[in-house]
């Protein structure tokens, strides 16, 4: 396998170059049955993928296998298993850096573990993809579903998407790599899903043929030179500003931080063509009762709005489908009727109820409820839903 | 070629600083050069590093300069650094550089270095990681190492300096044992971590430990351990470079500092796989070193 395999028709594995809308929208699907893990391996197989550093931590272990087959299978160009999940990430910006799409996956103790290289990415505009299987934080030991990591992960200057389900997830984890790779957007993106409940379970999943795959990553589009020497400037500074106390120095950090946030919103236009809307909503539109969530709370959440349907209670669910960038256009125009707004979450910190929140501060008169939170594995089954609601609305059932 | 990013836009050129206009009139770059790059070069040559903000005297800043002028094809050298006094130098360097963070130097020239040789086959591309004694000795040991134990084709050179020196003179896993600094107030309690030894068990193929006092050894070394990281596996160099500022020298002592430890602490070591000696036969028959 080589790169010098590829011509303008196909990559070096022989599929055929598509655009992102073609892959996504235009290419017919058929049917699968499968999981997440399984599912991102066919993803990956359509992504004319660089590079993969792989580490093994549960839940996220099948699926880093899985690119590891597609290295050997020929289609991701390189792949090895790194020492710790800190080394992992920087080798990932190693290779990002040095020109190629690449992408890893991690989980819960391992996010943590890497954490200092998240900024890092951001900063040095890498548009590198971490697919994020969110499971529990020691301590105590625990390897089940949460998705607390991912409030660590909030302002690190990355992208930050959640996928409710298997398909969601291999339909974001292609738009991810376009929209991370806009020049005008070009900084980490990562992809979450919540642990065993995506990564582990099977189900039908509509996929395009494995034949064609995405056109490959452009490093010469990039805002920032890749580190290659092969492209001017060969020198990117004249002072190390960094270490000098003046205002300039400051100044160009203040500034530079700032420019990588604003990079974050500019992918808004981008991520809406791509996930057909930054928030999707189910259930009845004008109703006072409005559930706000991400990942699998999503699809609690809607069984129990058809549960409350049954009672006669109206209300409405609200997927929150990028979380970096926030969507508060969208989460205001989606919950303008809500008298009460619940954010059923599997974490105990209720990070999403902090950001529904301050995104609606001063625009939403609506009741806010962090409930239910479940988390170190528990699961959040309807009941637990209506209970909340009983207990914190007046609203009664028929 | 690679050496194409140092010309000039002649649009700009009567708005382009000397040094830069000297960087591509006056530097030697291996693609256009008949002879060999050397340290001879630094007497009336454009030098890759411009002046840098390190202290006077600093033994440091002479072994980059060194290492700059010996690099065998430096228009495709990577240098990988991480935090501390080299940090304040690497934006001076007219290569491609990266500062990362703090000890992930290996991880991150790993990732540089496989993607390269995937992106470019048919191109060589030295990768070489350039940081100090805390970066590769403590913080960054595991990746230091694991870069070794995969074989990873890179150059890596620890600036050993003994000390943490950028934060103010702190006690490091090389510092002699006994010595007091910060953090030790009553003397480093353990021996002188012998790096040299643990990339030879960690499965490099050159390993050497030298003083900063010999620009043309040092030079040597270099060229050989690049040369043996394109075709062999990883290389590892242990450079003395004393921190005059901390063990209290003047200026102009740190070359006197670096010759009583060439018979000392810094005395000979080295190391070379048979491999990588047949390769460096080969070398020197095909006149590259």
């Amino acid at each position: 396998m080589s790169i010098k395999n590829m011509t303008k028709e196909k990559n070096w594995s022989g599929q055929k170059l598509v655009s992102t809308d073609y892959l996504l929208f235009e290419a017919p699907r058929e049917k699968h049955f499968m999981t997440g893990s399984e599912v991102l391996k066919e993803a990956i197989k359509r992504c004319t993928v660089d590079a993969s550093v792989s580490y093994p931590i549960t839940p996220q272990s099948e699926a880093a296998h899985l690119i590891g087959e597609l290295w050997a299978e020929g289609y991701v160009g390189l792949y090895f298993r790194g020492e710790n999940e800190f080394g992992v990430m920087s080798e990932v910006q190693g290779c990002a850096m040095a020109g190629a799409r690449t992408v890893t996956t991690t989980s819960g103790p391992g996010t943590l573990r890497a954490m200092e290289n998240f900024p890092t990415w951001s900063g040095t505009r890498i548009p590198c993809q971490l697919i994020l299987m969110a499971r529990g934080i020691n301590s105590p030991l625990t390897i089940q579903p949460d998705n607390l990591e991912v409030s660590f992960l909030l302002e690190t200057g990355c992208m930050i998407w959640y996928a409710e389900n298997v398909q969601e997830l291999f339909d974001m984890s292609i738009a991810a790599f376009t929209v991370a790779e806009k020049p005008d957007v070009h900084v980490p993106i990562i992809t979450a899903v919540d642990g065993f409940f995506v990564s582990h379970t099977r189900e039908a999943v509509m996929l395009p043929a494995d034949d064609i795959a995405l056109e490959p990553y452009d490093p010469y589009a990039a805002p920032l030179p890749p580190i290659d020497s092969e492209m001017p400037p060969g020198r990117f500074l004249r002072d190390p500003f960094v270490m000098k106390s003046n205002y300039i120095s400051y100044a160009t950090h203040a500034s530079w931080q700032w420019e990588v946030r604003s990079a974050v919103e500019r992918s808004k236009p981008y991520a809406r063509h791509y996930l057909n809307g930054l928030v999707h909503t189910t259930g009845e539109e004008n109703a006072e009762l409005v559930f706000v969530a991400c990942g699998t709370a999503v699809h609690q959440a809607k069984e129990g709005q058809r549960e409350l349907a049954k009672l006669g209670i109206k209300s409405k669910v609200v997927k929150l489908r990028t979380i970096r960038p926030f969507p508060h256009a969208e989460l205001l125009e989606a919950t303008k009727n809500a008298k009460y707004i619940f954010v059923p979450e599997f974490n105990v910190v209720g990070w999403l109820d902090k950001e529904v929140r301050t995104s609606l501060y001063g625009k939403s008169d609506a009741k806010i409820v962090g409930r239910p939170r479940v988390a170190g594995g528990m699961s959040m089954p309807a009941e637990a839903i209506l209970k909340e609601v009983f207990e914190n609305t007046n609203l009664k059932g028929a | 070629m690679s050496v194409d990013i140092y010309k000039i836009n002649p649009e700009f050129r009567d708005i382009m600083p000397q040094e830069i206009i000297d960087l591509e009139e006056n530097a030697t770059w291996a693609g256009e050069s008949v002879e060999k790059r050397g340290i001879n070069d630094l007497t009336d040559k454009k030098e890759i590093l411009e002046e840098h903000s390190l202290c006077a005297g600093c033994p440091e800043a002479a072994a980059l300069r060194y290492i700059l002028a010996a690099l065998p094809l430096p228009e495709e050298t990577i240098i990988v650094n991480s935090t501390g006094c080299t940090s304040l130098m690497f934006p001076h360097i007219a290569l491609h550089t990266v500062h990362s963070m703090f000890g992930n130097q290996n991880a991150v020239a790993s990732g540089i270095k496989r993607t390269l040789d995937w992106r470019f086959p048919d191109k060589t591309k030295d990768v070489v990681v350039l940081a100090g004694d805390g970066a590769t000795i403590d913080i960054g040991l595991d990746y230091t190492l694991q870069s070794f134990f995969r074989q990873e084709k890179i150059t890596t050179i620890c600036f050993d300096n003994e000390v943490y020196a950028n934060t103010g003179g702190q006690e490091s896993g090389s510092t002699p044992k006994g010595q007091v600094f910060k953090m030790a107030p009553k003397g480093k309690v353990f021996d002188k971590v012998p790096m040299w030894e643990l990339a030879v068990t960690s499965g490099v193929a050159y390993s050497v430990k030298l003083t900063a006092s010999a620009p043309k050894k040092v030079a040597k070394v270099l060229r050989e351990s690049i040369l043996i990281a394109r075709e062999i596996g990883p290389t590892y160099i242990h450079l003395y470079t004393p921190c005059i500022l901390e063990i209290g020298l003047a200026a102009n002592e740190g070359l006197w500092e670096m010759k009583e430890q060439d018979k000392d602490r810094f005395d000979d070591f080295k190391y070379v796989s048979d491999e990588a000696a047949d390769y460096l036969k080969k070398c020197k028959k095909e006149g590259l070193l």
